[in-house]
């Protein structure tokens, strides 16, 4: 995602969370269903602002130079947040395209990388 | 995940402690800095001491068995689409009589992982790299589409994805509009695997195929090379292939 998309994703949730805690009934949010709560890398508010800048700069290690440790890795967030009822982070409560949808923000890895959680072990991410 | 991917860390956690302890004892016989680089932990990037290649015997390749394909197609996550003069190969079987014996051999065909790749050279974007490992890749985040490197390429190893796909592989991302090849099952290699289709034909019984690294004077493949007549597909060309035939 751009550098504008995130500023836009961060004005949103800006202008949008004092909002909400005043008139919840009004203001349209997003609905997400969070399949592990508390287990994340990093605190929510720095996923939220951070996430676009810790997937590019993993994948260009990964693709590039190989390097492949799951913290910051793309499949590892699927792993976890792919929502337990359908097995993707994608679909109307999906855990990354509810946040999209919300913000206008355009979700396009999914259109190469896997959007399930991959039900039998594998290697690492 | 969480226990699964702990077990995966402790694991690798210990690769890199028992490297590290290598290291430490590098001088002692016997012990070679390659194999430090092959046992590589996950957070360690590709060694360029290290030259991964496959070694293919065509006496020993079956024709008409296309293990290594099959394999390959459910590795990757390539399906037909109906399409079938676009549709992605990765890798093919090509067979080969000779007219005047009549002998008929067979060998499977892939990206040859040039150590001089033309599809990097005239590749517009920096898409198209060579990883300091001696794999040849598409970087699909860059990739445009134009398909320089599909013409620039002797060995028409690669192909372009025109259809939508879904359903991928989590190790092998994919999708159209990008030009992709034979990874060398790059994904498996970095967890300590050999490629999909080696690891088929080994199975089978053929034994045509092996994969290691060629900068290793140890390794199978490296012995091989040194001990037997092998060549690479047109080597007139002087692009290095890593790819390796024997009996061609
Ligand atoms: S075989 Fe073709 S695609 Fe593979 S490295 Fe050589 S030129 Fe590039
Ligand atoms: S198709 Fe992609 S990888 Fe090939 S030359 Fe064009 S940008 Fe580079």
């Amino acid at each position: 995602m751009s550098l504008r998309g995130l500023l836009r994703f961060a004005a949103c949730l800006a202008l949008a969370l004092p909002a909400l805690a005043f008139a919840s009934g009004r203001t349209p949010k997003p609905d997400i269903i969070i399949a592990n709560p508390g287990h994340c890398v990093e605190p929510t508010e720095i996923m939220r602002r951070n996430h676009p800048q810790m997937l590019l700069h993993q994948r260009d290690l990964t693709v590039h130079e190989g390097i492949r440790t799951t913290k910051y890795s793309l499949k590892n967030c699927v792993q976890c947040h792919a929502s337990k009822t359908t097995g993707s982070v994608l679909g109307e409560k999906g855990f990354c395209q509810s946040c999209h949808a919300y913000a206008g923000v355009k979700l396009d890895c999914f259109e190469c990388h896997a959007s399930k959680a991959k039900l039998v072990a594998g290697g690492t991410p | 995940m969480s226990a699964e991917a702990n077990e995966g860390l402790s694991r690798r956690g210990f690769l890199a402690i028992s490297a590290a302890a290598l290291g430490g004892v590098m001088l002692a016989p016997g012990i070679r800095l390659i194999e430090i680089a092959a046992a590589r932990a996950p957070d360690q990037p590709a060694s360029k001491q290290v030259r991964w290649g496959l070694l293919i015997d065509t006496n020993k390749c079956e024709p008409g068995c296309d293990d290594c394909v099959t394999a390959c197609a459910t590795e990757n996550g390539i399906k037909q689409t109906g399409h079938p003069r676009t549709d992605s190969q990765w890798i093919r079987k090509v067979e080969l009589k000779d007219m005047r014996s009549g002998r008929v051999h067979s060998a499977p065909v892939m990206c040859q992982h040039c150590a001089e790749p033309p599809c990097v050279e005239v590749c517009p974007t920096g898409a198209s790299f060579k990883r300091a490992d001696g794999i040849v890749l598409v970087d699909r985040h860059i990739c445009i589409g134009c398909r320089y490197c599909m013409m620039a390429c002797p060995y028409k190893a690669r192909s372009f994805v025109a259809q939508e796909l879904t359903d991928q592989n989590p190790d092998v991302p994919r999708g159209k509009g990008c030009v992709e090849g034979c990874t060398l099952c790059v994904h498996r290699v970095d967890r300590d695997e050999q490629p999909a289709c080696v690891e088929a034909c080994t199975k089978a019984g053929h034994n045509a195929m092996i994969f290691g690294d060629l900068n290793d004077p140890q390794s199978e493949i490296a012995q091989r090379v040194a001990k037997y007549a092998s060549t690479q597909i047109r080597a007139d060309l002087r692009l290095d292939p890593g790819v390796h035939y024997q009996g061609l």
